[in-house]
This record gives C-alpha cells, structure tokens and sequence, in this order.
C-alpha cells in the first residue's frame, strides 16, 4: 500500500481518537452521570450501585477502553432527555439531515461553478459584477439570517412555503425520504437555499480566483498562441485545470455542510441530527453529544481519505510521483 | 520577393495611471520567406512586445497605438479577434521560454498535439494522431509513437523544448516568434534546440524571429540581427557585419561585452550606466547619457534608422553612411 | 520614482503608493470604512447614545412591550424602531447588542491572534516533539469547522456550569470558545513562516552574537510574517462576529436579558408569523452591515497585501 495512504489513515485514526477522547471526557467530566440517570433526590446507597453498575469507581484507563470500544460498535448509551438509545435517535435523523445537504450541496455546486467561471471568463461586465455583489452577500451574512430573511419573504409574506417540518414523508425500510412528495420537496426548498447559500458563494469565489489565476499561466498564453478556439482554451484547458484543486475542496465543504446544518435545522425546526445535537446541548444530554460528535468525526474522516485519494487520481503529476514511492 | 512579415513603423503603448508608457516606439523590419531574424536587447528592450505585437497577444494595459503589421502582404493587426485566432498557429507560431510551463500538465502531449492539429488542418483524429507521430520524430523524440502518450513532466527540459517546437510547427505556419526558447535550458542543451530550430524552419522554408538576449545564440543561428534599446531599433543588418562592425554605439559596446577565446582582452568592454525606465525616458535619442561620442544633436533630436541598404543604424554620427 | 530621503517624501510616497490610490480610488471600500468606523464608535458611545439601558428592569413596563416603529401604526416617540416583547426599546437593545457583539468579538480574536501567533513561533522555533504536537492538534482542530468547534467549547462549559451560567460568564465563555476555536490558522501560517527564516543567514548570525530566541522570533521573524497574520485576522473577525451572533441564534450564547444582535433575532423569530416584523428586521439588518463592510474592508486589504497581484 502506497506510503501516503498510510500516513493519511495514520491521520484519520488520530483524529478519531482525538475525538473520543473528547467525547469521554464530555462524559466524565461534564455534569454528573449519576444525576442524570437517577436524579438528584435518589439515596446514598442508591448512587453508590449505580456508580458500581456503571463502572464509574474502575480505573480511567479501563473506563476509556469500554467507551471505546462501544463506540466503534455505536453503542453511545441511553440519552438522558428520551431514555432511548443514542444510536437509534441518530439513525432515526440521519435522513433528514442528509437529503438536506446533498440537495444543497447540488444547488451550491451547480450554481456556483458556472458562476465562478463566469466572472472569471467576463470580468468587467455587470453581471459580473452583480455576481460579486450576491457572493459578498452570501459569505458575509450569516447562515441563521438568511433562513430567517427567507422565512419572512416566503412563508410570512407570501406564504409560499412552509417554514417548519419536513413535510410528507415516505418510508423506505429504515430511510425515510421527503423527496417523493410534493409537500417534502416544498419544505425542503428554503432551508436548502439557506445551506446551499454560503457554500454557493464560496465555491464561486474559489472558482473564479483559480480560474483567474490559471488563465494567466504560460499553458493558456501558448494554447490562445496555437490559435485553439475560445472554447477549448476556456474549457478544455482553463475550466480543467482550475478543477483539480477545486474538486478537493468542495469534497471538504461536505462535511462543513453537516456541520452548518446545525444552524439551518434549528431555523427551521428540521428534524435532522443538527437539531438533535442542538437539543442535546442546551439540555446537557452528553450521550447524544458525544454520539453525534464521533458519527461526525468518522464521516469527515472518510471525505476527506476520499478526497486525497480522488486528487491523486486526477493530477498524473502525483500520480507518477506517488508510483515511484 | 514579398516579405512574410512586414512591420511598419509599429507603436505599443502600455496605458497606467501615470500615463502611457511608450514600450515599442517606431519600429520597423522586414523579413524575408525562410529568413530568421535575431532580435537582441537587454531586458525591456521591447523585443518581447515584439514578438507579442506580431502576433496579437499583448495583454492589457498593452495595446498596439500604431503603424501597421503585414502578413504576406495583408495586414493582421487591425483583424477581428475570430479571424486573427485562425492565423495564430496556422500562420503564425509562437514558442515561449519556459518548456515546462508551456505546457498543461493535466494532458498528454499526443493529445495537445491532436488537438492543434485538429483545430487548424481538416483531419480527423486518427489522421492528426500519425502526423503527430511524424512530427516527433522530426524534432527528434525518440520513439514517438510511444512517446506520444506521456505527460509533459515526464520529459526533460530538452525533450519539453521540442514537443513545443513540434506543437508551434504542427500547422506549417509561414512564421515562427521564439520568444528566449533556449534562457531556461541547460546550456549543453541549447545548442542542441538552437539547431534543431535552424533545421527543421529551413527544411520547411519558416522565417523566424528569434528574440534573445544572448548573442551567442544569434551569431549560431540568425541570418539577419536587429539590436532594440529602449522600445526601437538602433541597428540591424546581416548577422556577420553587425557582429564583426557594429557602428551603433551601443551595439558596440554589446559585441565589446562578449568573450571572446581569440582576442587578447583583459578585460570585457562594460557600458556605463543602464538601459533607461519607459517612465524616465530621456530627451533625444534614449542612448545618449551613456554614450562616448555623443553630440549637442543627439542631445535634442531622435535619430531614425537610415534607409541606407542592408545595413542601418539609427545614429547621428553614421547618417549619412553607405554601407 | 525618485529616491527621497526626508520624512515629508516618505508621506508623499505614502500618498502616492498604490495601496493608498487602490484605497480612495474604490468608493466601495472608503464607503465600507466609513460605515466600519461609525458602527465602532457609536458601539463605544453607546452609554451616551443610547436613549434606554435596556437592562435595568425599572425601565421596563410590559405595556409597553410589542409596540411597532414609530412610522408604523400604533408607533410611539419613544421607541424609534419599536419594542420586545419585554418592553425594551429596540434600538437601545441593538445599540447595546452591537457593543458586546464586537466586544465579543475583538477580544476574542485577539486571544486567538496571540495564541495562535504564539503557539505557531515555538512550534517553528524549538521544533521536535512540542512542534509535532502542536500540529498535530492544529490538523485534528482543522477537520471541523470553527462554529462547530465553538459549539461544542461552548456546549461543555454550559454542561460544566450549569445553574452557575449568567450573562457574565456568557461573555467570557463565548471570548474563550471563539479564541479556542480561531487559533489554528495563524499557527500554521507563523510555524511556515519561522522553519523558512529560520535557516537564513541573518537568524543564524544573530544567534551567533548571543541573543536570546525570544529576541530574535520578534525582532526578525515576526515582521516578516506580519502580512499573512494581517490578512487572517480581517477573515476571521468578520468569522468571530458570525460565530458570535450564531451562537447567540441557537440559544448558547447571550441570553434574552442581555442580548447581542444574534439574541434579539432568535426573540424575534418567535413573533414573526404575528406580525411583529421589527424584531427581527433591525438587527438583522444592522447585523448585516456590519459584517458585509468588514468583509468589503478586509477583501480590498486581502487583494492590497497579495504580492502575486502587484
């Protein structure tokens, strides 16, 4: 196997421990476990076998190894707040929150590409300009407003759309999807735009500076020498080129998505994993923080293998390089 | 015989907030089908613009104030931008220093190849693909055919080198601008690309202008040498005389600065002082703070180059010449 | 441009760099400034300025709560932009609120700076084992995004306080949360900055004469990493006023008693659908501003610092 996969699964599994780590400490450290499952007015005995029972008199180390363990197994315990397992109210809303970033992730990609190229290939002309107006305004205001600005316009205003829920959702084994009925598709549409606002904007951005800084190079100068069409120089070469870096980083900006919609659930009450982790964090239910923070973690660390692993099979330049490791 | 290309008297202006700055002044050469013509100056003699001027890719601020480009006897550089994109490559070519820029790395270079080649000849890809092969095998790759499907990082400077010669060739233009082709090469290297240039341009009857500062690389290859300073031309004639005789101050202090393994020199000729900003240009003829020899006249008028035969200086004190 | 020795040409030369000429010469920018500057000083003077202290209780009459902008229909004098539902003035609120939100904000990315600037030259400078472990920290960090970050710092000290969370300790919760969370960057970019300086000659020479690390990490090497720290911090204040007003949305940040601009649009959201507009309207727009101009402000310094443009 070659040695930078190594060095990045070294990585990821640093990463993960890290975050178990934290996650343990969450557990021990914050709040009182022991309170939490019996409350404060429960007897001296009482506590006493609880803390037996829980394995909280054991040896740090050892309490660790079981949480560990547990946890590659995602088994995180009963939430404090619904006394259900933590892995069931994840998967439960895991759904929600993935349909919510992917649909915005194809908006923000679809939409932000052709812009960036745009601005870069007509950079003096006003729709340019109106481009780099929006994108301003969609990296400076943040991601809550935008929803709450969208809720005022389209839900108060003209009462287009619905400002909470998920809408009619069909079931498909242990998926539920809302992308099968009209109802699903309208509620989805505003916190969609909302999440996609931001990475749109960015992607455009990153678009355009590496278009920019592409068309300067001496390749472009030599193929518009050769007398190649527009076409080919602005497509073929320029567009291709600019895309290997950025591919990479909307590959990243996945996983920031998962995060940021946190924000975007909780605007508008969407019932995703962002919400539950929101809930979990002003009610201290540590088993479903450290839950959502090690599910989290895991589905970043593997973007972002993916990630690696996709740029080094689009730039032969690595590719060469890496063979000869 | 009608000229290939024919410069009359071309301005480029570069437009910045302080006003436009004059980087090629009233320039004018011709050249002659098969003819390579050096053009030699320090840094930021123009020489670059030129090149750039010819064949239609000044960048902005730059732009082309005046006098007139011909091709053939047709004139290019008032042409829309579709119908001078066809020239480019077909007619005009164009080679620029860094081989290892010029190239884009994401491609093979069969398929930068067969691309240009598509773009300008009416062939089809597999045909593209076997005059590819050919023209590797022209500019010297050893086995093309297999070479055809490497990556340009897989080359070396040399090779690079000339997969560009075969990509800025690949359409037969009439014309080839090589832009410093040999600065960023070893030096064992250069000559190797320099000769192969002087071949494979003469086998397929292209003039070319050869834009340099290294004189060595004039005297090896150029039929013909124009020295610029500071935006025009201040001499230019056969390769031999101008070399051996150089009448313009400047560009005898140039052949002064060469080394040289026959002469008895101590020490190499220096020029005093240096080649004047575009911003700070002086009055009269640009050369004249450091010149030895100059008069009250160069002081205040501009000289023009003397129309007087093969071999022309723009120079006071050589005016009225015959040569 | 000719060479001018006195400190007059040095100013002329000032003047008539191309930084300053880019400056005036964007209307955008120096209108972005502008609007920069008054929003900070009106947050300084907002003691004076304000018309109410929306935080003592006396001046509060639930009467007078739910009341609209003045220009509205049942608008009061007193109220220039309407009540909350507390009967607090609006515009007060969001005086106030702005003041803490860039309090908040500015402290805490001044903590990040140093932090960050600090950890990034003793990772650089004494390398080994403590800069491994820096990095390492930093590259775990960088897998999540800062809000992310700062929820959490944020959540385990609201778990870890409990009963104890005041709007006091809000504040200096979210100024350690941001500070905590914005740090990476300029570690990495100082750590870069101090291996390559580090090796040259002019370091090695001043280590020969005897001064101390200390000396030489600021003397030396820090002014030559002063233009990507500066072009770190105008993004990640602009980041820290979002984190801030963000957290402060989800309810983990400053509560309704003492509310910065993220707080009054969570208190707003809920009166929307009743028509009650204002509360969430005027902070958000000024919330807006206030970000968009420090972004303008910070692209326009980001473009003058890049060297590959000039």
């Amino acid at each position: 196997m070659p040695a930078f996969i190594l060095r990045r699964l070294f990585q990821a599994a640093l990463v993960l421990l890290a975050v178990a780590l934290i996650s343990f400490a969450l557990f021990r450290f914050v709040g009182d476990p022991v309170n939490q499952i019996v409350g404060v007015e429960a007897s001296a005995a009482d506590r006493a076998q609880i803390r037996e029972e829980l394995g909280l008199n054991d040896p740090v180390v050892l309490q660790f190894a079981r949480f560990a363990m547990r946890a590659a197994q995602l088994d995180f315990g009963m939430s404090y707040q619904f006394r259900q397992p933590v892995s069931e109210l994840l998967i439960s809303r895991f759904p929600a929150t993935l349909e919510l970033a992917i649909v915005s992730m194809i908006l923000a990609i679809g939409v932000g590409i052709p812009m960036g190229v745009y601005t870069a290939l007509y950079r003096d002309s006003l729709l340019s300009k109106a481009f780099q107006a929006l994108s301003l305004a969609g990296i400076s205001l943040p991601t809550f407003l935008i929803g709450i600005l969208m809720i005022y316009v389209f839900s108060v205003l003209l009462g287009l759309f619905p400002s909470y829920g998920r809408g009619d959702v069909v079931d498909l084994g242990w998926w539920t999807t809302g992308l099968l009925t009209r109802s699903g598709w309208a509620a989805i549409f505003m916190p969609a735009v909302t999440l996609a606002m931001f990475q749109m904007t960015l992607i455009m951005r990153i678009v355009r500076a590496e278009m920019l800084e592409v068309l300067r190079t001496d390749y472009i100068k030599f193929a518009k020498a050769r007398g190649l069409p527009a076409r080919i120089v602005n497509f073929g070469h320029a567009l291709r080129n600019t895309m290997v870096p950025v591919i990479t980083i909307i590959g990243l900006e996945l996983g920031s998505v998962i995060a940021f919609a946190i924000i975007t659930e909780s605007v508008f009450q969407w019932p995703g994993m962002g919400l539950l982790f929101l809930n979990a964090v002003q009610n201290a239910d540590i088993p479903i923080m450290a839950g959502y923070l090690i599910l989290i973690s895991v589905i970043f660390v593997v973007i972002n293998l993916m990630v690696d692993l996709l740029y080094v099979q689009v730039d032969p330049r690595l590719k060469s390089s890496i063979q000869k490791d | 015989m009608q000229s290939v290309l024919s410069v009359r008297d071309l301005r480029v202006d570069f437009i910045t907030r302080r006003g436009a700055l004059h980087a090629i002044d009233g320039v004018s050469f011709d050249i002659a089908p098969g003819e390579i013509l050096g053009l030699v100056g320090e840094s930021g003699a123009g020489k670059s613009v030129t090149g750039s001027a010819v064949i239609g890719l000044i960048d902005p601020p730059g732009k082309i104030s005046g006098g007139e480009i011909l091709l053939n006897g047709d004139r290019i550089d008032t042409l829309p931008a579709e119908k001078m994109r066809k020239i480019r490559g077909k007619r005009i070519g164009m080679i620029f220093q860094d081989p290892l820029t010029s190239l884009n790395p994401l491609y093979r270079i069969g398929e930068q190849l067969v691309q240009t080649i598509c773009a300008h000849l009416p062939l089809d890809a597999k045909q593209a693909r076997v005059r590819a092969i050919k023209l590797l095998e022209d500019v010297g790759i050893p086995a093309p055919d297999q070479r055809i499907d490497s990556y340009p990082h897989e080359f070396s400077g040399g090779m690079r080198q000339r997969v560009v010669i075969a990509l800025a060739l690949c359409a037969e233009p009439d014309l080839v601008i090589a832009d410093e082709p040999t600065t960023a090469l070893d030096v064992s290297v250069q000559a190797q690309v320099i000769a192969l240039l002087k071949q494979i341009c003469a086998d397929r009857g292209t003039a070319v202008i050869l834009v340099t500062h290294d004189m060595g690389v004039i005297a090896e290859a150029a039929d013909r040498v124009a020295v610029m300073y500071a935006g025009r031309i201040v001499e230019i004639g056969p390769v031999a005389e101008v070399i051996r005789a150089p009448r313009h101050p400047y560009a005898a202090g140039l052949m002064g600065a060469i080394p040289s393994l026959t002469s008895d020199r101590d020490r190499l000729e220096q020029i005093e002082g240096a080649m004047p900003r575009l911003s700070n240009l002086p009055e009269g003829c640009a050369f004249h703070p450091r010149c030895t020899q100059a008069t009250d006249q160069c002081r205040q008028a501009r000289p023009d180059l003397n129309a007087n035969g093969a071999h022309a200086v723009a120079c006071f004190l050589h005016e009225g010449d015959h040569i | 441009m000719p060479a001018n020795p006195s400190s007059q040409g040095r100013m002329a030369r000032i003047m008539d760099s191309d930084l300053v000429f880019g400056f005036l010469n964007s209307k955008l920018t120096v209108f972005a400034a502008v609007i920069v500057l008054l929003l900070l000083v009106s947050a300084l003077l907002t003691p004076w300025i304000a018309p109410y202290d929306p935080y003592d209780p006396t001046q509060l009459f639930i009467m007078d709560s739910h009341i609209p902008p003045v220009w509205a229909e049942g608008g009061d004098w007193r109220f220039l932009l309407g009540t909350d539902d507390q009967g607090r003035d609006l515009f007060s609120a969001m005086l106030y609120g702005l003041r803490l939100s860039l309090t908040i904000s500015l402290v805490g990315i001044f903590f990040a700076t140093i932090l960050g600037v600090g950890l990034g030259l003793i990772a650089g400078y004494v390398g080994g084992a403590i800069d491994a472990l820096i990095m390492r920290i930093a590259d775990i960090q960088l897998t999540f995004p800062a809000i992310l970050v700062a929820l959490l710092i944020d959540g385990a000290a609201h778990g870890a306080l409990g009963g104890e969370y005041t709007e006091d300790t809000a504040f200096m919760v979210l100024v350690v949360s941001i500070a905590l969370s914005f740090w990476v960057k300029y570690a990495r970019v100082v750590r870069g900055s101090v291996l390559v300086e580090r090796n040259k000659e002019y370091v090695q020479a001043a280590r020969l004469v005897g001064r101390s690390p200390i000396a030489i990490m600021f003397d030396h090497i820090l002014p030559n990493v002063m233009g990507p720290i500066l072009v770190i911090l105008t993004i990640n204040f602009g980041l820290a006023v979002i984190a801030e007003a963000t957290l402060s949305f989800l309810g983990v940040g400053l509560p309704p008693t003492k509310p910065s601009l993220g707080t009054l649009i969570r208190v707003g959201q809920q009166f929307l659908f009743s028509g009650e507009w204002w509360v969430v309207v005027f902070p958000g727009i000024l919330l807006g501003v206030l970000v968009l101009t420090i972004n303008l402000v910070g692209d326009w310094l980001r473009d003058a610092l890049n060297p590959k443009l000039r």
